[in-house]
């Protein structure tokens, strides 16, 4: 490989952290260039470097990869994490999908307007316990480390971001998931997402009101 | 693929419609059992049939899979195609019948800017770049059939709105006329019509939105 993947993103989680994840899972290192500008993000258009006029963007192998299934696709297939065959990668796709509808709702949750910001928690809740959590808890009764064939997989990394992601929000979420508690302690002692987990990785801390300005004045038309 | 894949949804396009599309031009005969009232869809869920309580539900090979686009990744993956996304696109097209009346004419007009200005481009420059018949490795994948299947519910939006892209006609005239789709593309298809008043009234009451 040509050198570290580089990352092209704001300085903050957004679209790009699950590619961060994923990446620091693996172990790989990377590095990354910050939209501060909306005249960056014009110049990146102008060069004709962002296929549909959007980030994320990640340079790697020689490719410049936009869209993010397609980027996480691309890392989960190349560092193994995806499966022994096509039913498993079929599984982790399932898995992966249903977490990502779960982490859109938190992606977009600092940007909807204060009246609705209540509704919105008690619908990230309400999803997170009665829809998505129970799944992954029934999974792992059956005494395995993993989520699919029993091997660590882009499935588990989603997982645990989400988990932490939502116990941002609602801490006490996980108290009725004593599966879920366990899995969120084993994956967190992985070495390598225990070093992403430390402070000075590439994690970015949850978005605020300043990184939310940044983003709104960047794309805003 | 053991036995035929059955799919599980309501009777019109919607989010079920991309895997119709992939199938028929696979030529992968198939099933479909629809979900009519707020009684089938409760029921399903009873059952346990659906990981996350949602519909497209597909069951092939012993699975019954969920998710969308897993589903279309496993079907290219056994056919030996792969794919690139219009997905964005189509489900802006997709959402519009549910817009209320007052944003719906800015979010069509919106459509139609991104679909001139940002995808459309990339797909004409792509064929004029290889001055292939398909997308990629001038051979048919799910690029292809996707984006015929976008190119045509685009037209519905706005009928001329290939006037400015020469290779996508041409694209959109030769893919039409492989006999798998061509045939998809008959009336008596399985293929859906567009959302009108009824269906979206029938979707609203099934899925209480």
């Amino acid at each position: 490989m040509s050198g570290k993947p580089r990352l092209t993103y704001c300085n903050g989680r957004g679209r790009m952290e699950p590619v961060r994840w994923l990446l620091a899972a693996a172990g790989v290192e990377f590095e990354e260039v910050f939209l501060e500008t909306r005249e960056q993000y014009e110049k990146l258009i102008k060069d004709g470097v962002l296929m549909f006029q959007q980030v994320p963007l990640v340079e790697i192998d020689g490719m410049k990869m936009v869209q993010t299934r397609a980027i996480l696709s691309y890392i989960a297939g190349k560092y193994n994490l995806y499966g022994k065959d096509l039913k498993e990668r079929a599984l982790i796709d399932m898995y992966v999908e249903g977490i990502t509808d779960l982490m859109q709702m938190i992606l977009v949750f600092p940007f909807s307007p204060p009246e609705a910001k209540e509704k919105n928690l008690d619908s990230i809740k309400d999803r997170a316990i009665n829809r998505y959590f129970p799944v992954f808890e029934k999974v792992l009764k059956h005494g395995q480390d993993f989520l699919v064939g029993n091997k660590f997989s882009w499935a588990d990394v989603q997982l645990i971001e989400a988990i932490l992601a939502v116990e941002e929000k609602i801490p006490a979420v996980l108290s009725g998931f004593p599966q879920l508690q366990a899995f969120k302690i084993r994956m967190s002692n992985m070495p390598t997402i225990k070093k992403f987990l430390q402070p000075g990785s590439p994690r970015k801390p949850p978005p605020d009101e300043c990184y939310i300005e940044t983003v709104l004045k960047i794309f805003k038309k | 693929m053991a036995g035929k894949p059955k799919l599980h949804y309501t009777k019109g396009r919607g989010k079920m419609e991309s895997i119709r599309w992939l199938l028929a031009a696979a030529g992968v005969e198939f099933e479909e059992e629809f979900i009519e009232t707020k009684e089938d869809l409760e029921k399903l869920r009873n059952d346990g049939s659906l990981l996350f309580q949602q519909v497209p539900m597909v069951e092939i090979d012993g699975m019954k899979m969920v998710q969308t686009r897993a589903i279309l990744s496993y079907i290219a993956a056994k056919i030996d195609m792969y794919v690139e996304g219009t997905t964005d696109l189509m489900g802006m097209i997709m959402y519009l019948p549910f817009q209320p009346a007052d944003t719906k004419e800015k979010n069509l007009a919106l459509i139609i800017e991104r679909v001139t200005t940002r995808y459309f481009p990339v797909y004409e420059k792509a064929l004029k770049d290889h001055g292939h018949d398909y997308l990629v490795g001038n051979k048919l994948s799910w690029a292809d059939i996707h984006l015929l299947e976008a190119i045509l519910m685009a037209e519905e939006c706005k009928p001329d709105i290939l006037s400015a892209f020469p290779l996508l006609q041409a694209f959109k005239g030769r893919t039409s006329n492989i006999p798998t789709i061509k045939k998809f593309l008959q009336p008596g298809s399985q293929r859906k019509p567009p959302a009108d008043e009824k269906f979206v009234a029938v979707v609203r009451k099934i899925f209480n939105i």
